[in-house]
């Protein structure tokens, strides 16, 4: 094991499926050796394996997915990178008409072995086209898999299972979490999707959450259990597949929910989360399941304009004591 | 100098697409053809000629006007029928019909009803030919209208800056649905769009299969030695309207009679004759086969069965992981 940032532990995954497998290629707007990604998460790649294959793209994001889907398609397993999530807007027709329905509408003629990769969440006040958290809109989509890794030892195994996958898969990272460490195992391993990882026990009450807001809510938990509220956290890891079973069990155990994601409420991941868990284990329920969200407008960008979008450590525990 | 052979080729590809499309047309009339669709009829000289001058490893990137490029491109017409009837033994299952209708094993990529997305997933299938050191090409069909779209902008930058093997095809028929391309596009033509991206360009008479089948080569040679894309504008016309209930009203009388005058099947059986690749008496014979081959698909996919309903479910992922 060895402790590393998450910005470190992606790369680690990245570079030991490009050292394994030759069809695997980055490409994105300055991801290449000048910079490194806007994040610099493929930061010395291009050295190690060559501009051909760590390729710097002109700013056409909705080329970029399509050419990922037309060299996905025909043998090789790129991996897009959106250099903000805001941007695939400009991909969409790409990503949701293409790449998600090619198998379905050709009659699995073909697969889209591809995944792209990109970055949402606020927190550093760049505004609303440099901010947002749009995990939802594909999660609407059929045919796309979707993964959120919150943590570097999950942030390795899943970019690997995510290459490997035969299907599209988006690849949701938080700008906030690339400088969180955490002992990473130095082996290879991939994660399976659909598997959510129980990050932290608890009797009275369940919480699920993505992203960062999972980093919060575990924080909420730990002060929580100083008045004797013993919290359970879920990381579900992957959106699609949903793993409903460890959360179902979980929340049958401690009858209560309470969903946190820094999405705008309104048609949130956390609203198909909710509703699921109602029409699935509606008896075990004990008080209504609460939802923490940002409120429905584009983030702003003053710093306390900010601050009041993202949900922070006291509202989190104020909805977890309301669901007590 | 085109050998009597290719000649031949060429006259069967053109009257094969026309046969088929026309066979469409007829069972569309008896009400069998779900939806709606947008006949090739017309511009059958494009499909033959760009696909004349393939192999058969080849791509080929098609559009919602697609079924004139799948068959020339070699796909098997029982499955295309069936596709069109959405029926089970459809090439796609059932699950595209027609503006998605697609046959991977003969090189067709996929076919889009999203008009100008055709065009970034050629560019990723060229740049695959390229990284994967195969010597094969990509021709990307699309219509006037798409070029007003970003994605040409986007595309053709992007296979020139990568020198990409794609063969960018123009079907420029002059109407983007009822929109004259006068109303559209301030030069009236896309060959000269290509000139900022340095991509060589040419005009030629689309309903030429022989002009057409030149060009292209000429395009693929210069793909296959590395020497990047060409965009090649196929000047044709439709025969019909954009769609099932479009009777194109809106095209002058005058240019309307002119184009329709151009029947691409006439100009390659006149000039195959011409050059002594054929006597009338083959080239009725080559149609009399044809026309046989063509409604014996027909028939196969009238009599096939639909998909059971819950086969809705299959096909959205893929089971196997790599």
């Amino acid at each position: 094991m060895t402790e590393m940032t998450y910005r470190e532990a992606l790369k680690q995954g990245l570079r030991e499926e490009m050292q394994r497998d030759e069809r695997v290629f980055i490409l994105g707007e300055d991801v290449g050796k000048n910079w490194g990604g806007a994040f610099k998460v493929t930061k010395g790649l291009a050295e190690e394996f060559g501009d051909e294959r760590v390729r710097d793209t002109p700013i056409s994001e909705n080329t970029i997915v399509g050419a990922a889907v037309g060299a996905a398609i025909t043998g090789l397993r790129p991996v897009a990178e959106i250099m903000f999530g805001d941007l695939i807007t400009l991909a969409m027709d790409q990503v949701c008409n293409q790449a998600a329905k090619m198998r379905y509408m050709f009659g699995g003629q073909t697969s889209v072995p591809l995944v792209v990769r990109t970055v949402f969440g606020g927190g550093k006040n760049i505004a609303s086209h440099h901010s947002q958290s749009l995990e939802a809109w594909f999660m609407h989509t059929p045919g796309l898999k979707i993964a959120l890794p919150a943590f570097a030892s999950d942030v390795k195994g899943l970019i690997k299972t995510a290459i490997r996958d035969p299907n599209p898969v988006m690849f949701f990272e938080h700008k906030l979490v690339y400088d969180k460490k955490e002992e990473v195992p130095d082996e290879e391993y991939t994660i399976p999707f659909g598997e959510a990882k129980i990050r932290r026990e608890g009797a009275d009450v369940t919480v699920w959450g993505t992203m960062f807001m999972l980093h919060k809510a575990l924080e909420v938990a730990d002060e929580l259990a100083k008045e004797g509220i013993s919290v359970e956290v879920i990381d579900p890891r992957t959106l699609v597949p949903l793993d409903k079973k460890t959360l179902l069990d979980s929340v049958k155990k401690t009858g209560r929910l309470v969903l946190v994601t820094e999405e705008t409420k309104t048609g949130a991941t956390t609203a198909e989360i909710a509703a699921m868990v109602q029409e699935e284990a509606f008896d075990w329920l004990d008080a209504p399941i609460v939802r923490v969200n940002a409120p429905d407008t584009p983030v702003p960008f003053s710093p306390p304009l900010e601050k009041f979008f993202i949900p922070d450590h006291k509202r989190i525990a104020d909805a977890i004591r309301s669901a007590l | 100098m085109v050998d009597k052979k290719k000649l031949v080729d060429l006259y069967t590809r053109t009257l094969k697409v026309r046969l088929f499309e026309s066979k469409v047309w007829d069972i569309f009339g008896q009400n069998l053809i779900p939806g709606t669709l947008h006949l090739y009829l017309g511009q059958e000289a494009v499909a033959a000629g760009v696909t004349a001058a393939l192999e058969k490893t080849d791509w080929i990137q098609s559009t919602h006007r697609g079924h004139g490029h799948v068959v020339a491109k070699g796909a098997d017409m029982k499955h295309a029928f069936a596709e069109l009837l959405g029926k089970a033994t459809g090439s796609c299952k059932g699950k595209g019909g027609s503006m998605h209708i697609t046959q991977f094993d003969a090189g067709v990529l996929g076919a889009t009803g999203v008009v100008a997305s055709g065009l970034p997933i050629a560019v990723g299938a060229a740049l695959s030919c390229k990284m994967r050191g195969t010597k094969d090409v990509v021709a990307c069909f699309f219509g006037d209208g798409a070029s007003n779209n970003g994605t040409f902008g986007e595309s053709l930058n992007m296979s020139a800056i990568w020198n990409l093997p794609v063969i960018w095809v123009v079907e420029n028929n002059f109407y983007a649905m009822g929109t004259p391309i006068k109303w559209t596009c301030p030069s009236q033509s896309i060959a000269q769009r290509a000139e900022g991206y340095c991509i060589p360009n040419k005009v030629v008479n689309g309903n030429n299969t022989l002009e057409v089948y030149e060009a292209v080569v000429e395009a693929v040679e210069r793909a296959r030695a590395g020497e990047g894309p060409t965009l090649i504008e196929c000047q044709t016309y439709r025969m019909k309207g954009h769609s099932r209930f479009d009777p194109a009203k809106y095209r002058p009388k005058e240019e309307a009679e002119f184009w329709l005058s151009q029947d691409p099947v006439e100009i390659i059986r006149k000039i195959a004759i011409e050059q002594g690749a054929l006597t009338e008496k083959e080239a009725d014979k080559i149609k009399k086969k044809l026309e046989k081959e063509v409604n014996a698909a027909a028939e196969f996919a009238i009599k096939s069965d639909y998909p059971k309903p819950e086969e809705a479910l299959e096909d959205v992922f893929a089971e196997e992981v790599a």
